[in-house]
This record gives structure tokens, C-alpha cells and sequence, in this order.
């Protein structure tokens, strides 16, 4: 007995080798997101082999490929890249936060409120600058209407849930009204924009997400991170270790709600990634907790994979990437409601 | 028996020789504890004598895990303070708490996917930081916790297939990893059988023995309580009726008066401790006639 | 018959007291049959012109009268297909909450008529169905479809109100994003799809009220023959059984009921969520949970509701109207959230 027992301890308190297998997890689902990225560059008109993609993506390619490459399609995979990832991040965190593995921003109202704020702009014909605008507003009013909603003497996750679905449903039927009020061409374009679509992104569309993202991140994955994990077991014994639990909830709520609705404005309201991406992540890594990093990579090679499978499942027409990622994504939560039910968790 | 302590006046008998003379450690005064607007105790003083071994006790919704809750910095009270090492608790800095003092709550929840050495882990919590996340430290009292409750055996098993009462002591050895002087459980043994019971509270015995740890637990049984309490707290809709050691508290008169319960207070054939025995229906019966 | 089998359970000592509690809920009953009377009332009379009841009764008898043609071309129908949805909605509501043992199931939010609405935009998309007595098939099936699949989540004994609502709304993104993409695909479908996926009256025909009564009848006498045996239900499986009743084959008749009710009036007047949440609570509160008052008080303030929700929605957006469906979630979300921050504790 006592020769078995150092073993185990060693494996595991150190934790070394599960964090390094989250590490591994990200790390392939990174560098998984390029090679999607440089298939997607390379396709299109004019196909490009993969090696004058990164030959071009690294300066070395003619002023045609340069303009290609750079001007047209770059920005979109960019897009993917970081909607995908800031998504993921934002469900981990959501599904964290409510300890429901079906509590993504998707389900909650957050997304509904991006889409009314963008409706909004649509129907009385805004831009695409206006729409991107109302989208972040929207999405952010929603948030704090909900969070003050479900406040009372502090944020309880099934609370956030419950109050979260009713404004959904609320959401819902205006965003159905709004859609009745404008021309069918408007109506279209609202429809487009709803579904998530990465056609025709500038780096304009980028760069508020790639901002945000580069303050948001951080704070959550390194500052965030373990206090959540500990959060998980409970907020009395959370307390008990010293974890200020209001004070997290409410900087990773507003984190999650920022990402969420800028994440909207560059693609619409891509549906299931926020979802899914976690729960990939925690089956790849078998990791306990909110397996933050690894499922924020997860989300990047999600949409970069399923844009690339827009793109190219039929020649000569692009399906919005929002399609690919409902469809897959309604099939998953069918075997996942199963699972999950089976567990007794649902 | 050192703990021949008045009430008031707790803490300083059996020669602590802690950072604060003029006190325990943990105490509450004039507590309004409450939820949302529903008020639970009023006027609350309590006070936590320094290593003892110490059982709170009461009906049903009497205020215990409150109390509990309150001493641990998890609730905020209403009115009143509650007082560690001299300082109000509210006003100190969470971690810095943390260190002081563990809080083990009925309700946690184990992560999927967990392994008890994780679990375990998790209690290192509050003696990490951002840029030191795990030491050869945090390994030694990771290792020696489990030791401790016996469960270093199971540290590679998942938290989900154990049974309650090693569960039980995986949740009581994170507690331990905290390494806090003080522990605060609330009813370690509600969910096990006699037998797992008898071995949890064998152990909280063996902590408070042998580490010198205060520990407070909420308890329903009275004869667990005055077989292993060194310091007695019933309570009673929200009041303090009675504290000390449990051969002066235990008694007929408290346990009708606390339960409403007619009874019998016999010594423990096994231990000397009070044995409380319910009257039979009949007795009972004839004696409120 | 309800009244003499529940005054027989009494015994001799607790009679005057049950007879009071029978008065109020006959009060009840009585209450919610003259609003009811009343809104019908309304919903003939108002809208883009006013009539009198006295111009209402010559127009329903009189085909000579100024009102005929508007009230037997319009409001007639609008009102029989408010009422029959309205009686859908109420009682599938109640029995949905009888059955999931939870106060937050509702078709709506659980996401029933969404299965229904993800039929008949198949339908309307792939083979373009375009009529009532086309859609109505499909939309039984899906919502069929949708209550199985509900049911088996919501069944488990884990399942607390917020799990199982979290559950429905994902069920809900789910199908609704699979509506949209069939709308974004094919404009023809969009420019029908809409104005049906918001919930609206406005496009009653007396062939689809026709069409729909069937169906709305089977439903509601199977629930009303359910009422005991789901009040057996109510207090666990195990007791259920000992007390005679046979939980599976109830569980199943209420299904099929659901299907029937929520099918037939999603696929008249697409979906409309809140209706089967709020009428059961609000009938609760005046009858208590006894399912043999609770089913038939539904069914006469369901209507009452949704009536009222039209004709709402006919007064204050004139000239245009506002569809009921948007009235009701525009009206319930607030109750709905008003009742999770007053009930759910932490």
C-alpha cells in the first residue's frame, strides 16, 4: 500500500501533468485555427497553395497576392479567428458563472439583445458602422438589465439563468416585430446579419474585438481563472478560501458581456459556438473546471473550421457560417442534452 | 476537563498562549444575523474558546448554520460584529482570513472529473498567488492532509465514485490543506451512517487533540456532541440558551427547554459523558397529565 | 361532475369548509367565464372601426346590417381562432406543469412550438406548404418531436425549474436557428415566415378555425380526463402508483394531449410563448393546484388573455396592429421575471 501511495500524489496535487495536457489541448487547437486559417486564405477565385499563403502572410508575395491575401481575405479569417475565441471564452465563463452546462450567453438574452440593438439599426436604415454600434449597445444594456434584474443581495447563478430566459423570450418577440416592420430587403439583411456571417469583413471590423480582446483575455484567463475554478465547489466554501465571490462574478460577468456583444457586431450572433466550445474542451483535456485557455483555442479552430466548411461545402456558393455552426451546433446539444440527462445534471 | 469556562469570560482558562489576551480569537457580539429581510437571530454574543472542541447545537432552523455562516465571513451580519484575533472580520482582507480561518459548508459541490489530491488542492487556495501557483510546500501539506483523514490512498480516484463517508473526509482534508488554526464545519456527518459518523468525528477528535486546532462544528446528535465537544452551544430560535462544558449544559432541564423534547440524562457507560435518553411516549404522557 | 366527486372525498366534519373552498373556485369558474364573454365582446368590437355590442349583435345575426361583412369576414374568425389557440395554450400550459412538476414549463418556452415552427418552415421551404391544412400535420409532428425529447429532460428527477428551463431554451436557439437559416435561404419563405414566426391572429380564415377545432377538442377532453390521475402524479411516481394510478400511461396521454394542443394552434398562429405559463399560475392562485379546477379555468382565461392580448395589440398601434405574440411576450416577460425574483431564492 504505502509503496502505491506517493504515486498518485505526485501525478496529481502537482497537477503538472493535467495542466500540461490543457496546455497541449490549447496549443493543437491553435495551431489547428492557422492551418484552417491558411486553407481558407488560400481558397477562393484565385486558389493559392498553402505555402504562398504564409509565404505572402509573411511579405514575400507579389503585389496581386499581397492585395489578396492582405486587403480581402486575411481580415476575415482574422475575424473568425477572434470571434470564435472571444465566444468561447465568454460561454466558459457564462456556463462557470451559472454551474449549468447549458448556460451560454446564446441561451441567457445576451446574444437577443446584440440582435435587437442591430435590428434596430437595420430597420431604420442604418450602416454597417450603426449596426455594429447597436450591436455592442444592445448587447451591453441587455446585460445590465439583467444583471440588476437578477441581483438581490447578490448574483445566484440559476437566478441569472432564469432571468436570462425570460428576457430572451421577451427578446425574441421584439426582435420578430422589428424584422415584420422593414422591407423585405431590409428583412433580409437583418435575417443575414442574425444567422452570423463573416462575408465581405475589413479590418475595420476586426480591430474593436482584437482591442478587446487583448485587455479582456488576460484579465480573465490569468487573473480570473482560479478563483472560478474554486467558485465552482460553492459560494460559502469559496468565501471560506478567501475568494471575494461578488466582486469575480461581476468583472467576469461584464468581461463575458463585452466579449459577447463586440463578438456579435464583427460576425452577428454566431450560434452553438459559445456552447459547444467548452465542453470540447473539457472532453479533450479531462480537466475539472472552467478550462479556460483550452476552450478559448477550441473556439478559434470551431469557427475558423466550420467558415472554412461555409465556404467550400458547395462550389459556388457560401453558406453564412452561422448555418454551419446551428446545424452542427443543434445536433451536439441533442446528444448532449442525452448525455447530460443520463448524468443526472440537466 | 480544562474547559471549566464561564461563558462570558471564555477563552483565557486553559492558558492559551495566543496573540490576544484579552479574548478568543473568534467571537461574536450583539449579532442581527439575516436573509434578505427575514431576521434569524437578534442580539447574538457568542464566543469560541481558543482550542477547544466546539458543538453548536439547536432545533431545526434555530440559527446554527447561520452562525455558523457568520463566524465564517460568509454572511455578513445585519448588526453586530463578529471579532477575529481582536479585529472586526469584515474589515480584514479575504485571503488574510482564509489563512486564519477554514470553513467546511454543507453545501459544496465537487466538480465533475475532480480527483480527491485536485479537491485537495483546491484548499491551497488562499496561500497562492498569480506567479506562485504550486510549491514543494503546498504538495507537503496537500500530502500530509490526506494522510491525516486517511484518504491518501484514493488520491488518484475520481470524488464521484467514493462513498459519503470518504467523501466526507476528502471535503475535511481540503479543509485541513487550508491550514487554518481554526475550522469551522457545518454538520460534518449529516448523510453517513453510524459507523462513518463515529469515524469523522473520531477524526475531528484526533485534529483537535493533536494539532492543537480550534474546531466548531454544527451537529445534530446530542450524544455525538457531549461525547466529543470539549465546549457546549445550544441554541434556541435564534437565542444563546446555554454554553460550557458539556457535562454542565447537557442536562433533562436544557434538552426539554432547547427541544421541547421530555428526556433522560444518564452517564455514557462508555465514556462518563452525558447520555441523553427521550422519555417513552407513555412516561411523557403521563407526566404532562 | 368535479363537484360531486371532490364534496364525496370530504368527510362529514370537513364539509362546511371544503363547501367554501368549492364556492370560490366555482366563483372562479363563473369569473373567468364572464371576462371571457366580455373580451369576445371586445375582440368583435374594436378595431380599425369601433362597434357597439348592439352593432356586434346585428352584424353576428342580421346579413343586412352595415357591420355584417366586417364582423363575419373578420373579426369572427380572428376572435373563434383566439379563443381555440387561446384554450390550446392555457390547458397544454397546465398540463405541462402538472407533468414536469414545475411551475416553469410552458409550450413556449420549453421550446414545443418551436418544434412545431421548425415543421412548418420545413414545410413551407422544402415543399412550400402555404395553408393551414398543410402546415397543421407538420406542425403536430414537430411538436410531437419536441415533447418527447422535452420529457425526457424535464422527466428526471434532478430536474429543478431552472435546469429544465435552460434545457428548453436551448431546445428553442436550437430550432429557431434552423428556422432562420430555411428563411434566409429562400426569400419567398422569408417574406410568409416573417410575420408567422412572431404569433399573430391576423390571418384568420374560417376554414383554419374549422380545421382547428378537431384538434383543440381531442386535446382538451383527453387533458380534462386527466386531471385526476396528473393530480396523483403531483405528489411523486411512487405514491402515484399507490395510489392506483398508472404514471407512464398518464405521462403518455399527456403528451399526446400537448402535442395536439400545442401543434394545432402553433401551426394556426405560430408560436406564441408566456400564455401557458402565466394562465396556470394566475389560475393556481384562485383555485388551488386541484388539476380538475385548474384545467377548465385555463381553458376559460387562456383565451381571455390572448383576446385581449389582440385586441391590445389592434388599439395601440392603429392604423397598423401589433400581433398578438409580440403583445404576449412584451406583456409576460415581465411577469415572468417579476415572478422568478419573487419566488426563486438563491
Amino acid at each position: 500500500m504505502s509503496g502505491v501511495r506517493p504515486m498518485p500524489v505526485r501525478r496529481i496535487a502537482g497537477g503538472v501533468t493535467l495542466r500540461f495536457r490543457a496546455v497541449a489541448v490549447g496549443a493543437g487547437c491553435l495551431l489547428l485555427a492557422l492551418i484552417f486559417c491558411v486553407l481558407a486564405v488560400g481558397g477562393g477565385d484565385y486558389p493559392m497553395s498553402p505555402s504562398d499563403v504564409v509565404r505572402t502572410i509573411l511579405g514575400g508575395g507579389s503585389p496581386a497576392e499581397d492585395f489578396i491575401v492582405h486587403e480581402l481575405r486575411l481580415p476575415r479569417v482574422v475575424t473568425a479567428l477572434l470571434v470564435g475565441a472571444a465566444l468561447a471564452l465568454a460561454g466558459a465563463v457564462f456556463q462557470s458563472l451559472v454551474r449549468n452546462p447549458l448556460g451560454s450567453p446564446d441561451l441567457l438574452g445576451f446574444t437577443q439583445g446584440s440582435a435587437a440593438g442591430a435590428l434596430l439599426v437595420v430597420v431604420t436604415g442604418g450602416g454597417s458602422a450603426a449596426l455594429a454600434g447597436g450591436a455592442v449597445l444592445g448587447g451591453v444594456v441587455t446585460g445590465v438589465v439583467i444583471y440588476a434584474l437578477a441581483w438581490r443581495g447578490g448574483l445566484h447563478g440559476h437566478r441569472l439563468v432564469l432571468v436570462g430566459i425570460g428576457a430572451t423570450a421577451i427578446l425574441t418577440g421584439v426582435n420578430g416585430y422589428l424584422l415584420t416592420r422593414g422591407r423585405l430587403m431590409e428583412a433580409a439583411r437583418a435575417m443575414l446579419w442574425l444567422t452570423g456571417s463573416l462575408d465581405g469583413r475589413g479590418w475595420e471590423d476586426v480591430l474593436p474585438l482584437l482591442a478587446a480582446m487583448a485587455v479582456l483575455a488576460p484579465v480573465v484567463l490569468l487573473g480570473c481563472a482560479r478563483p472560478l475554478a474554486i467558485t465552482e465547489m460553492g459560494d460559502d466554501l469559496a468565501r471560506g478560501l478567501g475568494v471575494r465571490v461578488q466582486g469575480l462574478r461581476l468583472v467576469l460577468l461584464a468581461a463575458a458581456v463585452l466579449l459577447t456583444s463586440l463578438a456579435a457586431a464583427a460576425a452577428g450572433p454566431v450560434s452553438f459556438v459559445a456552447l459547444t466550445a467548452p465542453h470540447l474542451a473539457r472532453r479533450m483535456t479531462g480537466a475539472p473546471g472552467p478550462n479556460l485557455l483550452a476552450t478559448t483555442c477550441t473556439g478559434a479552430a470551431l469557427l475558423t473550421g466550420a467558415d472554412l466548411v461555409a465556404q467550400r461545402l458547395f462550389a459556388g456558393h457560401q453558406l453564412p457560417v452561422g448555418v454551419v455552426t446551428g446545424v452542427l451546433g443543434g445536433g451536439y446539444l441533442v446528444w448532449l442534452l442525452a448525455a447530460q440527462r443520463k448524468a443526472g445534471r440537466i | 476537563m480544562t474547559e471549566t469556562i464561564a461563558y462570558e469570560t471564555s477563552g483565557q482558562g486553559n492558558g492559551v498562549a495566543g496573540m490576544h489576551d484579552d479574548g478568543p480569537r473568534l467571537s461574536g457580539s450583539a449579532l442581527t444575523l439575516s436573509y434578505d429581510k427575514r431576521v434569524v437571530a437578534e442580539g447574538l454574543d457568542v464566543a469560541i474558546p481558543d482550542k477547544s472542541f466546539t458543538v453548536i447545537i439547536g432545533p431545526n432552523a434555530c440559527g446554527k448554520s447561520t452562525l455558523l455562516r457568520a463566524l465564517a465571513r460568509t454572511l455578513r451580519p445585519a448588526a453586530g460584529t463578529v471579532l477575529l484575533d481582536g479585529r472586526d472580520i469584515t474589515s480584514l482582507p479575504a485571503r488574510q482570513v482564509a489563512r486564519t480561518l477554514g470553513l467546511l459548508p454543507q453545501t459544496s459541490v465537487a466538480p465533475d472529473g475532480i480527483t480527491v489530491a485536485e479537491l485537495v488542492g483546491r484548499g491551497r487556495y488562499p496561500h497562492q498567488r498569480l506567479l506562485r501557483q504550486w510549491s514543494a510546500d503546498d504538495e507537503r501539506v496537500v500530502r500530509e492532509s490526506m494522510e491525516a483523514t486517511g484518504v491518501a490512498d484514493l488520491a488518484g480516484r475520481l470524488v464521484d465514485e467514493l462513498s459519503g463517508g470518504q467523501r466526507q473526509r476528502v471535503w475535511i482534508a481540503m479543509a485541513l490543506a487550508q491550514e487554518t488554526p481554526l475550522l469551522l464545519l457545518d454538520e460534518p456527518t449529516t448523510y453517513l451512517d453510524i459507523a462513518h459518523q463515529i469515524e469523522v468525528l473520531d477524526l475531528c477528535a484526533r485534529l483537535h487533540e493533536e494539532a492543537g486546532r480550534t474546531l466548531v462544528a454544527v451537529l445534530h446528535d446530542l450524544n455525538h456532541a457531549a461525547r466529543y465537544a470539549t465546549h457546549l452551544i445550544a441554541m434556541r430560535d435564534g437565542r444563546v440558551v446555554a454554553a460550557g462544558a458539556p457535562g454542565e449544559v447537557m442536562t433533562a432541564d436544557l434538552v426539554e427547554e432547547v427541544f421541547r423534547l421530555p428526556c433522560r440524562v444518564i452517564d455514557d457507560p462508555e465514556t462518563g459523558t452525558p447520555l441523553v435518553v427521550p422519555a417513552a411516549r407513555r412516561r411523557t404522557e403521563t407526566a404532562t397529565r | 361532475m368535479v363537484v360531486t366527486e371532490s364534496s364525496q372525498i370530504s368527510g362529514p366534519a370537513r364539509v362546511p369548509r371544503k363547501r367554501a373552498e368549492n364556492g370560490r373556485r366555482a366563483a372562479a369558474l363563473l369569473g373567468s367565464a364572464i371576462a371571457l364573454a366580455v373580451v369576445v365582446v371586445l375582440s368583435l368590437g374594436l378595431g380599425a372601426r369601433q362597434l357597439s355590442p348592439a352593432e356586434v349583435w346585428h352584424g353576428l345575426v342580421d346579413a343586412d346590417s352595415a357591420a355584417y361583412t366586417v364582423v363575419h369576414q373578420m373579426r369572427l374568425p380572428r376572435t373563434l381562432l383566439g379563443l381555440l389557440a387561446g384554450v390550446a395554450l392555457g390547458v397544454a400550459g397546465g398540463v405541462m406543469q402538472a407533468l414536469t412538476r414545475n411551475p416553469l414549463a410552458d409550450p413556449g418556452l420549453l421550446g414545443i412550438n418551436a418544434g412545431a415552427s421548425a415543421a412548418v418552415a420545413t414545410a413551407a421551404g422544402l415543399f412550400g406548404v402555404a395553408t393551414f391544412q398543410g402546415y397543421v400535420w407538420f406542425a403536430l409532428a414537430g411538436a410531437a418531436a419536441v415533447s418527447v425529447l422535452v420529457y425526457a429532460v424535464g422527466g428526471g428527477r434532478a430536474a429543478t425549474p431552472a435546469r429544465l428551463a435552460l434545457a428548453g431554451a436551448a431546445i428553442n436557439a436550437a430550432l429557431y436557428s434552423y428556422v432562420n437559416a430555411t428563411m434566409l435561404l429562400d426569400s419567398a419563405s422569408l417574406e410568409t415566415m416573417r410575420f408567422w414566426t412572431v404569433g399573430s391572429l391576423a390571418s384568420a380564415q374560417g376554414a383554419t378555425t374549422a380545421m382547428l377545432a378537431p384538434f383543440v377538442a381531442a386535446g382538451l377532453l383527453l387533458a380534462l380526463a386527466l386531471a385526476r390521475p396528473l393530480n396523483a402524479l403531483a405528489l411523486g411516481d411512487d405514491s402515484a402508483r399507490s395510489l392506483g394510478a398508472h404514471p407512464a400511461r398518464v405521462r403518455a396521454g399527456a403528451i399526446v394531449a400537448v402535442t395536439l394542443l400545442c401543434g394545432a394552434a402553433t401551426a394556426a398562429c405560430g408560436p406564441i410563448v408566456f400564455v401557458g405559463l402565466m394562465v396556470p399560475h394566475l389560475v393556481r392562485a384562485l383555485t388551488g393546484p386541484d388539476q380538475r379546477w385548474m384545467l377548465p379555468c385555463c381553458a376559460l382565461l387562456a383565451p381571455v388573455l390572448l383576446l385581449g392580448a389582440d385586441v391590445l395589440g389592434r388599439l395601440v398601434a392603429r392604423p397598423g396592429e401589433l400581433q398578438a405574440g409580440i403583445v404576449t411576450a412584451v406583456l409576460g416577460g415581465p411577469l415572468f421575471l417579476y415572478f422568478v425574483r419573487r419566488k426563486v431564492r438563491a
